[in-house]
C-alpha cells in the first residue's frame, strides 16, 4: 500500500518537474484566443483539444466569419484572427497587421446529371464561368459535348447553385473564374459575395450541397471535405497545363507546392490556377492574422508556438478531416517571416 | 363615508408604508413603461446611424434600386422588398382562412372531447423554433412540392392568361412560393389560438338568441362573432403578418436566396431577413456593410406601416360603427 502510494507521488512529481519547463516557456500564458474564418474551424478545433492535452494551453477560437475576424484582429480583441481569402498587402500595412497562410483547401464544382458519376464529367475553366454567367444553359449543349465525347448528356437545363452567404469559398471560386474569364471579371468580378448573374442560392456549404443533391440537372460549387462526406459527383477540371485533373490531396498540394510563396508580399498568394500539371486549379489558403507589433511577447511566443504545433504534428490531423497541410517549403519561408516580422513593442524579435 | 374613517383608524406608521410601497410599485411600473419607449428610440436611432452612410450615398435609389452588387458596391433594396411582400401575402393568404376555420371548428363546431387535443396541438405547433420548420422545408416539403405540386402547378394554372405566368416555371422545389406556403404553416398556430380565445368570449346569450332566430352557423360567425371581435382579429391577423414579414431562417432556407425579381412565383427570391441574416457575418467596407442595416431600417418601417395601418383600419371601422348606431 505504503509502497503504491509512494510510487504515486514520485510519478506526480516527475510529471510536474516535466511540465515546468514548458509552462515557463509559454510565460505562464494558459490561454490563447483567436477569431474569423469558419472553414478552417474543424481543424483549428481539433489541433486546439490535442494541443490542450499536451501542453494545458487551451485556445478560443469563435469562428464568426472572415470578416469578423478582421475586425477583431484590428480591434486587438483576440491574439490572432483568420481569414479564407488573403488580405491585400497594402491594407496589411495600413492596419499593422501581419499574415501566413495556415491550412489548404480545395474548392470542387459539383454536378447532379442522372447517369453520370464522380470524376466522369471534364470542364474546362472558362466553359464553367459561361454556365455561371448563364449563357450555357443546357447540358446537352455542344460545347460540354465537345469536351466530353463519350458521355451521353441529357437535354436537361442547368441549375446554377452558388452561396448565398457571403464566404471565403465563393471567394476563392469566384478568383478563379475571373482569372479564366474576361467576361466573368467585368461583369461580376472577385468576392466573398458577388452579384449573381444565374441560379439560385443555398446558406453556407450544406445548403449548397442539399440544393445539388435535390435537383437534378444542378451545378454547385463546395469545399473538397463537403464533396467527399456528402459523396457528391465531383468533375475534373482542366489546369493551366492543360490536363484534366481529379480534385485530391495530392493536386491541391500540388497547387500549393508550385505557388510563388517566396516572391508574395505578405503571403498574398491567391492559389488559384497556378501551373504545373498535376495541380487543381480551384486551391485556396486559409489565413492567419497577427499584429506585427506584439505587446505582450509572451502571449506572442504562445500563438506561434501552438502553430509551429501544428505545422509539425498537424499533418494527419488535417488530412483525416480532409483538409491539405501546408507543404514543408512553404512552412519554412512562413517561419522565417515570423523571425523576420514580428517585433514587441520595443523592437525586438518575438520568435523564435 | 365608511372608509375613509376606517383609514385613519390605521396606524400612522403603517400607512406611511403603505404609501411609500404604493409610490415604489407606480415609479417601478413607470419604469417598465418609459423603458419600452427607450429601447424603441434606441433602435430607431442606432438603425438610422447605422444605415446613414448608405442612405447619403444612395438616397431615395436605394428604395427603388434592383441592384444588390458587394463586388461594384451598388446597393438597391428592391428585391429584397418585394420578396418580403410576396411571401408574406402568400402566407396571409394561406395563413388566414385556415386559422380562421380552425378556431371555428375548436369553437362552434367541435365535439369536447376532441377541443382540447386540437387546442393542445395548436399551441404546441406555435412553440416549434422556426428553424425547424426551415430544415422540414428543405428537406421534406420541398422535394415533394418540386416533383408533385410544381410541375402540375405550371401545367394547369401557368396555362392560364394574365396570372399564368405567376406559375410557370422550372420546378425546383424551391423559391418565393415553397417560402410563402411554409411561412403560412409557421403562423396558422400564433393566429388559431387568438382567433379561438377571441371567439370563446363572445357571450353565449348573443350566439344563442342567434341560434334562436334561425340562424345558420355560419351567419352566427359572419353576424354575431366577427363583429364583436373584430378588434381583436384584426390584431391577431396583424401578429402573424408581423412574424411573416421579419421570419428568418425558415425563409433562407427554403426561398433559394436569388437578387432578381422574377415574375414566376415558382423562381427563387430574397427577402430583407434573409438578406441581413446571410450577408452580415462576411460584409466588409462602410457601405457593404450599412446598406444591410439600412435593410433592417426598411423592415422596421414596413413593420411600423403596417400596424399603423392596422390601427387606422380599427378606427375607421369604429367610427362606421357609430354612425350605424
Amino acid at each position: 500500500m505504503k509502497r503504491c502510494k509512494l510510487m504515486y507521488l514520485g510519478a506526480l512529481l516527475a510529471a510536474l518537474l516535466l511540465s515546468v519547463p514548458e509552462g515557463l516557456m509559454a510565460g505562464e500564458v494558459k490561454s490563447i484566443s483567436g477569431a474569423g474564418a469558419t472553414f478552417p474551424y474543424p481543424i483549428y478545433a481539433k489541433w486546439a483539444s490535442a494541443y490542450f492535452k499536451e501542453t494545458g494551453i487551451k485556445l478560443n477560437y469563435q469562428s464568426i466569419g472572415s470578416g469578423g475576424g478582421i475586425k477583431q484582429i484590428r480591434a486587438k480583441t483576440v491574439d490572432f484572427g483568420a481569414s479564407d481569402a488573403p488580405v491585400k498587402p497594402e491594407k496589411l500595412k495600413m492596419w499593422g497587421l501581419f499574415q501566413f497562410p495556415m491550412i489548404i483547401g480545395g474548392v470542387v464544382p459539383v454536378v447532379n446529371i442522372k447517369g453520370i458519376k464522380p470524376g466522369e464529367l471534364k470542364l474546362s475553366g472558362k466553359l464553367l464561368a459561361d454556365i455561371y454567367l448563364g449563357k450555357v444553359k443546357r447540358w446537352d449543349n455542344p460545347r460540354i459535348k465537345a469536351e466530353n465525347p463519350k458521355l451521353t448528356l441529357p437535354a436537361r437545363r442547368i441549375t446554377v447553385v452558388h452561396r448565398a452567404d457571403g464566404s471565403g469559398t465563393t471567394w476563392i471560386f469566384t478568383s478563379f473564374l475571373s482569372n479564366v474569364s474576361v467576361e466573368w471579371d467585368k461583369k461580376v468580378g472577385i468576392g466573398k459575395a458577388v452579384s449573381w448573374p444565374a441560379g439560385i442560392g443555398g446558406k453556407g456549404n450544406e445548403g449548397v450541397a442539399s440544393y445539388v443533391k435535390r435537383i437534378n440537372g444542378a451545378i454547385g460549387y463546395v469545399e473538397y471535405a463537403y464533396a467527399l462526406q456528402n459523396k457528391l459527383t465531383y468533375i475534373k477540371l482542366k489546369n493551366v497545363a492543360g490536363k484534366f485533373v481529379e480534385p485530391n490531396i495530392e493536386s491541391f498540394q500540388a497547387a500549393a507546392a508550385n505557388a510563388a510563396w517566396d516572391k508574395a508580399d505578405g503571403f498574398y498568394v491567391v492559389l488559384t490556377n497556378v501551373p504545373g500539371e498535376k495541380s487543381w486549379p480551384i486551391t485556396g489558403a486559409s489565413f492567419i492574422l497577427m499584429q506585427k507589433v506584439q505587446k505582450d511577447p509572451a502571449k506572442a511566443r504562445a500563438v506561434l508556438s501552438f502553430f509551429d504545433w501544428c505545422y509539425k504534428n498537424g499533418k494527419d490531423m488535417a488530412m483525416s478531416l480532409d483538409y491539405v497541410p501546408m507543404p514543408d517549403s512553404v512552412v519554412e519561408l512562413v517561419q522565417k517571416a515570423w523571425s523576420q516580422s514580428l517585433k514587441d513593442s520595443e523592437g525586438r524579435q518575438v520568435w523564435p | 363615508m365608511e372608509q375613509p374613517q376606517h383609514r385613519t383608524r390605521l396606524p400612522a406608521e403603517a400607512a406611511g408604508k403603505g404609501h411609500l410601497l404604493d409610490a415604489i410599485f407606480s415609479a417601478g411600473t413607470r419604469l417598465c413603461g418609459y423603458a419600452v419607449l427607450a429601447v424603441l428610440g434606441a433602435i430607431i436611432v442606432s438603425l438610422f446611424l447605422g444605415a446613414w452612410p448608405a442612405l447619403e450615398k444612395f438616397g431615395f435609389s436605394f428604395l427603388i434600386g434592383r441592384e444588390w452588387n458587394p463586388v461594384a458596391e451598388e446597393f438597391g433594396a428592391l428585391v429584397s422588398i418585394y420578396g418580403t411582400l410576396v411571401t408574406s401575402f402568400i402566407a396571409m393568404l394561406i395563413g388566414i382562412p385556415v386559422s380562421f376555420g380552425i378556431a371555428v371548428f375548436i369553437t362552434e363546431l367541435c365535439p369536447g372531447w376532441l377541443k382540447r387535443p386540437i387546442g393542445i396541438a395548436v399551441e404546441l405547433l406555435a412553440a416549434i423554433p422556426s428553424i425547424i420548420y426551415g430544415m422540414w422545408g428543405l428537406f421534406v416539403f420541398a422535394p415533394f412540392f418540386g416533383e408533385h405540386i410544381e410541375p402540375w402547378l405550371s401545367d394547369t394554372l401557368g396555362r392560364l392568361p394574365f396570372v399564368g405566368v405567376l406559375f410557370d416555371g422550372p420546378p425546383l422545389g424551391i423559391g418565393m412560393i415553397t417560402a410563402g406556403i411554409i411561412l403560412g404553416i409557421m403562423v396558422i398556430p400564433f393566429m388559431a389560438a387568438v382567433f379561438r380565445d377571441l371567439f370563446e368570449v363572445v357571450p353565449p346569450v348573443l350566439k344563442e338568441s342567434a341560434y334562436g332566430l334561425g340562424a345558420t352557423t355560419w351567419e352566427v360567425i359572419r353576424s354575431v362573432v366577427l363583429p364583436y371581435t373584430k378588434i381583436g382579429v384584426v390584431g391577431g391577423i396583424m401578429l402573424g403578418l408581423g412574424r411573416a414579414l421579419g421570419e428568418t431562417m425558415a425563409v433562407t432556407f427554403v426561398i433559394g436566396n436569388a437578387d432578381a425579381i422574377e415574375p414566376s412565383l415558382l423562381m427563387p427570391g430574397n427577402t430583407i431577413s434573409s438578406s441581413i441574416a446571410n450577408q452580415f457575418t462576411e460584409a466588409v467596407g462602410e457601405i457593404y456593410t450599412s446598406s444591410l442595416i439600412a435593410l433592417g431600417l426598411i423592415l422596421f418601417c414596413i413593420t411600423f406601416l403596417v400596424l399603423a395601418l392596422a390601427k387606422f383600419l380599427l378606427l375607421h371601422l369604429s367610427r362606421r360603427e357609430g354612425v350605424q348606431a
